[in-house]
């Protein structure tokens, strides 16, 4: 196999490799927005539609600390 | 002591703002100079022979890619930084004392280094290195700089009320890592003064001259790893971070969707990494990594038109926001020049496509509808927003916002178009050939030809720089406009007539 080969090989892989990495992205998106407990990614939003420093955070900080 | 409550404070915001607009205006107004030189040439010579030096085109031109990179930009990037930066993680800098200090002292130094640049260039000091024309000691003054915009960044993370970061903080943290890794890999250089030659002479040129520590392919590959690089994380991830933010808070509208944001964000970080092979197509770097440099630069639109699109759409059922608020015109017309450019890259980016591009007009046309359409457009809404908020006071006048608007947009495509038609006459006359090969033109014929054109693009120009005098001139003005209530703050800016 010449260099131009293994290239070709190698950029195949690393292709494939994004496709699968960007799919299960999207997968673990979509799976964690739904799990009870999971994360909803679209409250995200509030953080710059509620940032006084009186609004409440949507996920505060402090929640770790009572833990 | 008075127990008053705790607020943002904007002092490093406001001082960056004023660098924002104050370089931007010597940026542009150097451009303008630029592009009347390449129509008239005489004007290289307007101070007279005797400080040609100084006025003519080659001495300005890094002055301007400079200004308004590292000035304006740059400046645009840290002013909104320390606005976004407080609000979104929701802790005031007043909390610490520390983090003032280093906010404070990341202006201070970035002055010094403004100055620096500014001289040097105008003395010719220079590496010759497109984007990274500093010499040594500003290098070293310009990481000081970037390392205390990370302390600030990373110190403000640590203090935060919010425990998760918004899109906008992660695309500003990957601006700071970003240029961190390439600024300092493409300016890896050696003094010549630390030189010697085989006789063991020693100590040549000035003390501030260096070298680069790479040569021939490999220098232009790394360079165009940085050049590509820094629209990357200069022009466009933290452009983008800015319209996360200022777009839905001024129309009160949450992104179309936070999960797409996601997506595209880890789209763009791996994939533009790739695409910097594409200034570099038949020429002397390997072919599989041209090939390559275009191929990702194809696949760069899905993340970018990821983000645009989902920008847009977070105006879905709001568009009558757009013809009321003139702030929202230049962030959607901002977000629309934005798909076009990153719809007009990866055609240039394709070989056969680049073969004609290459070295053309067309490519400072793309430059522009980026530079001005995108990034003037979003840097210049954000300090719109951020002007009422920081000063208390509504934006002084509503009707010069529009003004200026459709003055830009004038500007904006006047500037692209012209350089589209002069680009691709260009690319077509230098290849154009008899049935021998004898080339059918000379250079000077492509020169004649172009003239109508270079001028319709300093016209368009100088009504971009016109604009952007309104700008400052409204900014400016708002200080002393009518104060406005907290409650007037909540998203659409208050703006008098
Ligand atoms: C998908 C995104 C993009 C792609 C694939 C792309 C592709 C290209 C290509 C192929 C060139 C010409 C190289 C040459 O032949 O010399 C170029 C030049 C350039 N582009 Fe883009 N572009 C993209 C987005 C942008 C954006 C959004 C901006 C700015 C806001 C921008 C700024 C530039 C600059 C400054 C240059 C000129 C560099 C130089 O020669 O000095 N690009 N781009
Ligand atoms: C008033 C508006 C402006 C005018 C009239 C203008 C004009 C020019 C001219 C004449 C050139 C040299 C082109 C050549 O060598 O053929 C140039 C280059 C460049 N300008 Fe501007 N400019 C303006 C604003 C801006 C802004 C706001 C930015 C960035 C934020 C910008 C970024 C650049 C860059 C990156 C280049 C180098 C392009 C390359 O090497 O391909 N310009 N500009």
């Amino acid at each position: 196999m010449n260099i131009a080969e293994l290239q070709a090989y190698g950029y195949f892989a690393l292709v494939v490799f994004l496709v699968i990495a960007l799919y299960s992205y999207i997968y673990h998106l979509y799976s964690t927005d739904k799990k009870v407990g999971g994360h909803d990614y679209e409250k995200f939003s509030n953080m710059a539609l509620h940032d006084d420093l009186g609004d409440a955070p949507v996920s505060p900080i402090s929640d770790d600390k009572e833990k | 002591m008075e127990n008053r409550p705790l607020e943002y404070d904007y002092t490093v915001a406001k001082m960056f703002m004023f660098t924002t607009v104050a370089l931007g205006i010597v940026g542009m107004l150097i451009g303008v100079i630029l592009a009347f030189q390449l129509a008239f040439p005489e004007l290289n010579l307007v101070l007279g022979e005797g400080l040609a030096e100084y006025t003519n085109y080659s001495r300005l031109r890094p002055l301007h890619t400079d200004a308004v990179i590292f000035g304006f930009t740059l400046s645009g990037i840290w002013a909104t930084w320390y606005y976004v930066g407080q609000r979104v993680l929701k802790v005031s800098m007043a909390e610490s004392k520390f983090l003032m200090f280093i906010g404070k002292l990341h202006f201070a130094l970035y002055l010094v280094g403004v100055v620096a640049v500014v001289a040097s260039l105008f003395l010719g000091i220079t590496t010759s290195k497109e984007y990274a024309e500093f010499e040594w000691p500003i290098d070293i003054a310009i990481v000081v700089v970037w390392v205390l915009f990370g302390v600030s960044i990373f110190g403000l993370i640590g203090i935060r009320r919010e425990k998760s970061l918004y899109i906008s903080v992660w695309y500003y943290i990957a601006s700071f890592l970003g240029i961190a890794m390439l600024y300092l890999f493409n300016n890896m250089e050696i003094p010549t003064m630390l030189g010697a030659n085989a006789a063991g002479e020693s100590g040549f040129g000035n003390w501030w001259h260096s070298v680069s520590m790479y040569a021939g392919t490999n220098d232009a590959l790394v360079e165009w790893w940085y050049g590509h690089n820094a629209v990357a994380f200069g022009f466009t991830v933290p452009i983008v971070a800015m319209i996360y933010y200022f777009l839905p808070k001024e129309s009160g509208q949450a992104i179309y969707s936070y999960k797409l944001s996601l997506l595209s964000f880890w789209g763009l970080m791996f994939v533009y990494l790739w695409a910097g092979g594409h200034h570099l197509l038949y020429s002397t770097v390997p072919d599989w990594m041209q090939t390559m440099g275009s191929v990702f630069s194809v696949i760069l639109i899905l993340p970018s038109w990821g983000s645009a699109i989902n920008m847009l759409l977070t105006m879905k059922g709001e568009w009558q926001q757009v013809a009321a608020s003139p702030l929202i015109k230049f962030m959607v017309l901002g977000s629309t020049f934005y798909m076009f450019s990153t719809l007009e890259g990866p055609i240039q980016a394709i070989k056969s496509v680049n073969a004609i591009a290459h070295f053309t007009d067309w490519i400072v046309g793309h430059v522009h509808d980026g530079t001005l359409g995108w990034v003037g457009f979003m840097i210049m809404a954000a300090l719109y927003h951020m002007a009422p908020r920081v000063f208390k006071r509504e934006i002084y006048s509503k009707s010069l916002m529009v003004t200026q608007f459709w003055i830009q947009t004038l500007g904006v495509v006047l500037y692209f178009t012209s350089m589209w038609i002069a680009g691709i006459t260009q690319g077509m006359m230098w290849r154009a050939h008899d049935e021998f090969g004898n080339l059918a033109y000379s250079f000077i014929d492509t020169v004649t030809v172009l003239h109508p054109y270079y001028t319709i693009r300093g016209v368009g120009g100088l009504l971009y720089l016109v604009g952007f005098l309104m700008f400052a001139y409204n900014i400016y003005k708002t200080m002393s406009a009518r104060p406005v209530e907290e409650s007037e703050l909540q998203n659409a800016s208050p703006m008098g007539a």
